[in-house]
């Protein structure tokens, strides 16, 4: 079993009279990679940035491979690698030029700097350009250059704040090849972001927050099995469904819930098999179903259970 | 300290990289210093006043006075009609026109001797020139009393003046016992007028009145005599400190704009202080001030002519007002909101610090009460530092309570700097 990496306890932060983090306690093992999720507003960036030392807690202990996080520990700092949502990166200066700065703020210098340096290009495929400025760079090049910042000295934790805002997908793809690589070799992660598909494709460990407080804290698995449904179908029909046909559906072996929309059926399903049967019984009761569709239900979907609004809100 | 002067050396190249503030910190000061300078007089030692001369007058007396003001060094003469010199004064061609009017020579003697009537000699001047008029008025008043009384003593004009007056007071000293005081007087001046000429000396102009003192000017403003005063001095000091405390502004912008971005929170995430970051950005902004007052001057020095008195006095006054505009830096800013707005106030701020600070007008020509006011400007002390070990030629122990009162700024607006950003 994987040892205790990052251990948040009972979390606190107020702004004035706002509590914007309340008791929040989760945990990071070595290795693993945690997803923090929540909406705009829900606290994210004010843990992260207590997590980073940057902020300090009200309340609560932050402790990171045994030592205690806070602005001044500067030993703790050193085992930590902070990719902001913002760009940090100087635009004048070349990427190599950022590179060696970023570096010798965590006491790298000489040879082993330089070590670095060509280590991170590689990492985050911009070694070619090590000596072009980050003005010239797309947006997701300069991203991957503002992961490689962080990484410089090399640390045990990187934590990620958004770090695919503004990002096209062929560049999203490109960070997120990185990371996985990252994961690969043994790094633990905490990543923030309100993209559920890039929690799901990256987190084996999702710490979900709104107001302040943690709603969720386990694996993507343990999230999906708390909802009765894992499969959703839709189906438009030509007219609003009666009251009879409705019962029917529900009475139905699999269906777990049922919304209607006007023409069309949101129907939750335990399983995505229980589908093949609800639409022969559907054709049985007469319906013609101009056009249907069945998906799995997602994280989006366990968020607006847990929280009533979606992630983005 | 390996994260010290990394994050000094990441200033130095940004400042490098950016060529605009480049020319606004080094071209545009000495452009402006150099105008300024040479709208004050520049590096000449004087600048002779430009008069125009209509000589209606052209007897020998005269004539002698007209060659005695062309001769006069402090003055350009044009010789001009009436008319015309009358046309040049309006349009501000001539700052004063003299005009002798004919028989002036004559009437000037018999004013002199005999309380005859007292000519008139017309000056005709600008009336934006009100202490030039009065220059001309006594070079004008030395030439008229030498000439006029050198006639008198010993020109033909003044021999046969004497016989008519004393003509005339025999007439008077009948009845006026005065009248034969003067009577006496002037006979001896006619004693006087047959002496034989001394060998070598010119008769007639020789013995005329001449000023009972001749004056020795000393330039006390300067170290050296011979290098005069050269106001493109204190022009660079001026226009030097302004543009400098400009990238000053700039420096804050640059930490606010950071602030907004993430390099803020990456550079307070690494294992450096708040402090530590505070006080290499100081040091990058205060090792770029040093450096462009440096240019700056040096420019000053090879292309102007200027003086530096007290090379260590430069170099501390350059440090100081490095620390000085660094700490300028650093308050902008802790207390900007935003970058755009921070930058409006700034501007306002430090223009009026360098008017008062006596970066456009030197501060002798502000009021008492002004001048007195002015010692609370951290502006002030550095162009008067600046101004002591260059044209007033003194040496660093002169520049040494500017040193400090500059240090004592800076200290202050550090620690005020400091307090607000850990408030934050």
């Amino acid at each position: 079993m994987s040892s205790v990496l990052l251990s948040v306890t009972n979390l606190v932060k107020n702004y004035g009279a706002r509590r914007a983090v309340d008791g929040v306690s989760f945990r990071v093992l070595a290795g693993q990679t945690v997803g923090l999720l929540g909406p705009n507003g829900a606290g994210k960036s004010t843990i992260v940035g207590m997590l980073c030392g940057l902020l300090v807690p009200d309340g609560g202990d932050i402790v990171l491979g045994g030592e205690r996080v806070a602005p001044g520990a500067a030993a703790v700092k050193r085992k930590i690698g902070v990719v902001p949502q913002d760009l940090a990166l100087y635009d004048d200066l070349s990427a190599l030029e950022n590179l060696k700065l970023f570096g010798a703020l965590y006491g790298l210098r000489g040879k082993l700097l330089l070590e670095r340096i060509d280590k991170v290009l590689g990492q985050v495929n911009l070694a070619d350009r090590a000596r072009d400025k980050p003005a010239t760079f797309s947006g997701g090049m300069k991203r991957r250059l503002n992961i490689a910042a962080a990484l410089m000295h090399d640390p045990q934790l990187l934590i990620l704040d958004e770090p695919t805002v503004g990002v096209d997908p062929q560049s999203r793809n490109a960070i997120f090849d990185t990371l996985e690589a990252l994961q690969a070799q043994g790094k633990a992660l905490i990543y923030t972001s309100h993209y559920m598909e890039e929690v799901e494709r990256l987190a084996d460990h999702i710490v979900i927050i709104d107001h302040g407080k943690v709603l969720a804290d386990e694996s993507p698995a343990s999230l999906h099995s708390r909802l009765a449904a894992q499969a959703a179908l839709r189906v438009e029909l030509a007219e609003p469904a009666h009251a009879a046909l409705l019962d029917g559906l529900r009475s139905q072996r699999g269906v777990t819930s049922l919304n209607t929309e006007g023409a069309a059926l949101d129907i939750g399903l335990a399983q995505a098999t229980d589908a093949l049967p609800v639409m022969g019984w559907l054709q049985q009761a007469g319906c013609r179903p101009l056009h249907f569709a069945t998906a799995r239900t997602s994280l989006e979907d366990i968020f607006l259970n847990l929280t009533g609004r979606t992630l983005r809100d | 300290m390996t994260a010290f002067f990394a994050l000094v050396r990441k200033d130095l190249i940004l400042f490098l990289s950016d060529r605009r503030a480049l020319v606004i910190s080094l071209a545009l000061p000495i452009v402006i210093a150099a105008f300024f300078g040479s709208l004050f007089g520049g590096s000449a030692k004087t600048s002779a006043i430009d008069v125009a001369l209509v000589q209606q007058d052209t007897s020998e007396i005269g004539n002698r006075i007209a060659a005695g003001l062309t001769s006069d060094p402090n003055l350009h003469v044009t010789p001009l009609a009436l008319a015309d010199a009358d046309k040049a004064v309006r349009k501000g061609e001539q700052k004063v026109a003299i005009v002798l009017p004919a028989g002036f020579g004559e009437a000037a003697g018999a004013a002199l001797f005999g309380g005859g009537r007292k000519p008139e000699i017309a000056l005709l001047y600008d009336p934006s020139q009100p202490a030039v008029l009065a220059m001309v008025k006594g070079m004008l008043t030395q030439q008229v009393m030498s000439v006029v009384s050198a006639e008198m003593f010993g020109g033909k004009m003044g021999q046969a003046m004497t016989e008519r007056s004393l003509r005339q007071l025999d007439e008077r000293a009948k009845n006026d016992p005065d009248s034969r005081v003067l009577r006496d007087m002037l006979a001896s001046v006619q004693k006087y007028q047959a002496l034989p000429a001394k060998d070598g000396a010119a008769a007639g102009p020789s013995k005329g009145l001449s000023m009972p003192f001749t004056t020795a000017d000393r330039q006390l403003s300067s170290g050296i005599a011979e290098q005069g005063y050269n106001a493109y001095a204190h022009a660079f000091a001026g226009m030097g400190v302004q543009f400098i405390l400009f990238m000053g502004i700039d420096m804050g912008i640059g930490i606010l704009l950071a602030r907004r971005s993430g390099v803020w929170s990456r550079l307070l995430a690494a294992p450096v202080s708040l402090t530590q970051v505070l006080l290499t950005r100081a040091a990058s902004g205060a090792i770029i001030a040093f450096a462009l007052l440096c240019v700056v001057f040096t420019v000053a020095v090879f292309g102007f002519g200027v003086h530096i008195a007290s090379l260590p006095g430069f170099i501390g006054m350059a440090l100081c007002f490095g620390v000085l505009t660094a700490s300028l830096g650093l308050v902008i800013a802790a207390f900007g909101k935003t970058p755009e707005a921070a930058r409006k106030i700034a501007m306002f701020a430090v223009l009026v610090m360098v008017m008062l600070g006596g970066a456009w007008l030197p501060s002798f020509l502000f009021p008492q009460w002004m001048q007195t006011l002015t010692m609370a400007v951290p502006t002030r002390w550095a162009i008067d530092g600046l101004d002591a070990i260059t044209w007033r030629g003194m040496d660093a122990m002169a520049a040494v309570p500017a040193m400090g009162a500059q240090l004592g700024f800076a200290l202050l607006f550090g620690l005020l700097a400091l307090w607000k950003f850990k408030r934050v």
